[in-house]
């Protein structure tokens, strides 16, 4: 990426943004295509995936085989840097030494942090999702509806490409017409989920996936996103030209050099950049916002981590998209006499509500899947379909004895070998070794299938972050400590995920890998993954209708200052099953034009 | 997006984890091979991932020329050459093998003693029944050894540990092979390659699962 460095910076910008993911390249795009002056402030490294994406490296040429290790907890070749679970010399801290009452906070630190790496699934979320207090009566209901988002849904979905289908369920929303990209074919494994999944109320059907599966059109969308701005135009026709369609080959977590994926680093950055409107510095760590005598912001505080040194830039508004629980940290780090704890922080719920998706997983092994004539499998570097939660009217009579959904994801088949293939084998091969393990590894290569849930938490009381009254960070930034609880709303829901993985598995006719959920009476609380494992981070500074019980308004701004803006999950009033990202693309979209109408009334 | 079934400390907790792990064998069997004290510097969280790399180019390894000798024939016995692809031994998957155990991380640490002190029952077995080392007996010979441990719920009381030591050091030799390019051909993995189009599985795949 063009760059600059830190002292590089002008004196006055329009607007800073802090982050450069799916929130900080959204709003920077919106911004600067519509002419505002941007710095963009990234707390990592500059990130070229063209350049750096290793596409076709096998796993033979990496440590250890690729496999996971902390310092790549997604395994070797995975788009992850500086950080994951841990990042060196910023720690962060548990208020509970029990595991099931802390968070593991994942953080990337480099441009377009984790877009590079996620799983790409796009699931909008549906009018429920919005009004779930009204449904049941738990948690919050947002200050919007479905219907003030689904344009943006749509815009989003045709500027990053997504595939995918519209079947017209309950709470599944579809995409206006042309704005999706034909789904994949099914693989074989997929489609003997589809099959035996009706059995047990499990309904598989083509997922949302922002990956191009044909080049996109560059004559008709720019026209349609930015209608009456022949420069925008002009310059993402460009930047979509040269967007590759997917070759079918290399998985999407590596990230994508031919740009065939959604990445902030492949999508957003780089017309944002061509607009001539943005100024990009990195390994700039934002410690607080500034404010001026009338009490709105006017800038941030950054530490160049090139050189140590404290730098101030200064700009009319300030976006915080720095991930959900950053933004919040650097609320809380930004005191001052008018906000003693922490700016924007007069409801006192600034690092409140943190929720993840709650998470459970089951494998197992289906016969049928067996020594298969060998075919390409690869597809579109990830899922090709999933189940979507179709339970909502048993559900809500109370019949399942939690309240909220989960979606499955699910795959498996003749992936490329990886340090799992042909071990764990003893349990169904009485230990072969020898020219027989050889046969044996054959037969089962491609048998083995995983489930995931991917569900519904609520906000609670006892989920959230406040800063270490102790520990600094390298840079002598206070650090986050966490509070964390599942409450039995997640846990009921993650027994019955793995209890419906084991039917479905059975009704493939197949066995369950590991001890059987329905056999060993398990327990929720044991089969839910740890709080910040699905590594969809939202909360801790909800929206809301009311100013005494939320952090913004429903345009993502603070409501004790008008001229700052939180564009990432943060403001997430409830966490639907459905995977935030797309949700925080359209909501910075929406937030960002309403922040530029704010500027140009002369508001801040 | 989809979790590997693996523990992730951090790494704190890593290090922590591998002082002690180190210490309490150092108590328990003074003469367990596993208690060396490993090297503690991984490849780190910002490492080149367009470069091929090699068992050695990051942390120290751990084999002598004997260990080496004894892995390499463990691994030809476990997977031997067929008419399909050659042997793991030719691959050198003992030296991926000595790269995990020398490797700085939780779970490779966990691997370290009973890889190292496996290897050493071998020998001492080889030893005892067929009065050679592993490595120069006859296919035979180390089959009967490898077919008293290659199953636990099978092996006789005593050989419980050594059944476990096969059942890890098997699924190394099967990971370490199978990401090969042999070992992929092997298995007939046919992806990892361009392709202008993506159909899905094919007729006769669809007929064999009863979908076609």
């Amino acid at each position: 990426m063009p760059l600059i460095s830190a002292i590089d910076a002008q004196a006055m910008y329009d607007v800073i943004v802090v982050g450069s993911g799916a929130a900080g390249g959204q709003t920077a795009y919106t911004l600067t295509m519509e002419g505002a002056k941007v710095l963009m402030l990234e707390a990592g490294r500059d990130y070229d995936p063209v350049k750096e994406t290793p596409m076709f490296q096998d796993n033979s040429v990496a440590p250890l085989r690729g496999i996971a290790t902390p310092e790549k907890p997604f395994g070797f070749h995975d788009a992850t840097v500086g950080g994951g679970w841990t990042v060196p010399d910023e720690p962060y801290t548990q208020a509970s030494e029990d595991p099931q009452r802390q968070f593991d906070w994942w953080r990337a630190r480099m441009m377009g942090g984790r877009t590079n790496h996620w799983g790409r699934h796009t699931l909008r979320n549906g009018p429920y999702d919005f009004k779930p207090r009204s449904r049941d009566g738990l948690g919050f209901d947002w200050p919007l509806s479905y219907e003030d988002v689904a344009p943006y849904y749509d815009k989003a979905e045709m500027l990053i490409g997504v595939y995918g289908e519209n079947e017209g369920l309950e709470n599944t929303p579809d995409s206006s017409p042309g704005v999706l990209q034909p789904p994949p074919a099914p693989r074989a494994n997929e489609l003997l989920a589809r099959k035996y999944g009706q059995s047990v109320g499990v309904t598989v059907i083509p997922i949302h996936r922002a990956v191009l599966t044909q080049r996109q059109d560059h004559e008709r969308l720019p026209a349609k996103l930015h209608p009456n701005n022949p420069k925008a135009q002009r310059i993402l026709a460009k930047s979509m030209s040269e967007r590759a369609a997917c070759f079918w080959a290399t998985p999407c977590g590596r990230g994508c050099s031919i740009r065939a994926n959604y990445q902030s680093t492949t999508v957003h950055l780089p017309p944002a950049l061509a607009t001539g409107n943005l100024d990009i510095v990195a390994n700039a760590m934002v410690r607080e916002v500034t404010l001026n005598a009338k009490g709105l912001a006017d800038g941030v505080i950054y530490i160049d981590k090139t050189t140590g040194e404290e730098r101030r830039v200064k700009a009319r508004a300030v976006v915080l998209a720095a991930g959900s629980c950053e933004s919040v940290r650097v609320l809380l780090n930004s005191k001052s006499a008018q906000f003693p704890q922490g700016l924007a922080n007069t409801s006192g719920l600034v690092g409140k509500y943190i929720m993840d998706s709650v998470g459970a997983g089951l494998g197992g092994q289906i016969p049928l899947l067996e020594n298969l004539p060998p075919h390409n499998e690869d597809g579109a570097g990830g899922a090709h379909v999933y189940a979507p939660w179709t339970r909502y009217k048993e559900q809500l009579a109370g019949k399942l004895g939690f309240p909220r959904g989960y979606h499955i994801e699910l795959g498996g088949g003749r992936t490329m070998p990886g340090m799992g293939t042909g071990g764990g084998l003893q349990r169904f091969t009485r230990g072969s070794f020898g020219k027989q393990f050889k046969e044996d590894a054959r037969r089962y290569y491609g048998s083995f299938m995983h489930f995931a849930g991917r569900g519904e938490m609520i906000p609670n009381e006892d989920s959230f972050c406040v800063l270490d009254p102790e520990v600094k960070d390298k840079w002598g930034i206070p650090v986050l400590r966490f509070s964390w609880k599942w409450s039995e709303h997640e846990t009921r829901q993650a027994e019955h995920m793995v209890k419906t993985f084991a039917d479905l598995i059975s009704a493939m006719g197949g066995k369950v890998v590991g001890s059987d959920p329905r056999l060993s009476g398990v327990s929720g609380s044991k089969v839910i993954e740890k709080g910040g494992r699905i590594i969809h981070e939202a909360g801790g500074a909800i929206m809301g209708p009311d100013p005494a019980k939320s952090v913004t308004d429903h345009w993502c701004r603070t409501w004790d200052v008008k001229n700052l803006y939180l564009t990432d999950g943060a403001t997430f009033a409830s966490s639907p099953d459905k995977n935030p990202t797309i949700t925080i693309i359209a909501l910075a979209w929406r937030a960002s034009e309403h922040l530029l109408a704010e500027m140009n009334k002369g508001s801040f | 997006m989809s979790l590997h079934d693996y523990p992730r400390p951090d790494r704190r907790t890593a290090i922590k984890w591998m002082l002690t792990a180190a210490a309490s064998l150092a108590l328990l069997d003074r003469k367990s091979l596993g208690a060396a004290m490993p090297p503690v510097k991984g490849y780190g969280f910002d490492v080149n991932l367009n470069r091929d790399y090699q068992p050695g180019d990051f942390w120290a390894l751990t084999f002598n020329d004997a260990q080496r000798r004894t892995a390499a024939a463990l691994c030809g016995t476990i997977i031997p050459a067929d008419d399909q692809s050659p042997s793991a031994a030719s691959l050198r998957v003992h030296d991926f093998i000595d790269e995990w155990i020398s490797a700085p991380y939780p779970d490779q640490q966990k691997d370290r003693p009973r890889i190292l002190d496996g290897l050493a029952w071998i020998e001492g077995e080889s030893q005892r029944r067929f009065a050679g080392k592993f490595a120069d007996l006859e296919e035979a010979q180390r089959e009967k050894i490898c077919a008293d441990i290659c199953h636990a719920p099978d092996a006789r009381a005593e050989l419980t540990q050594a059944a476990h030591f096969f059942e890890r050091f098997r699924d190394l030799t099967a990971g370490g092979f199978y990401t090969t390019p042999a070992g992929m051909k092997d298995l007939k993995y046919i992806g990892n390659m361009p392709l202008a189009e993506f159909k899905g599985p094919p007729l006769e795949v669809l007929k064999k699962i009863g979908l076609a």
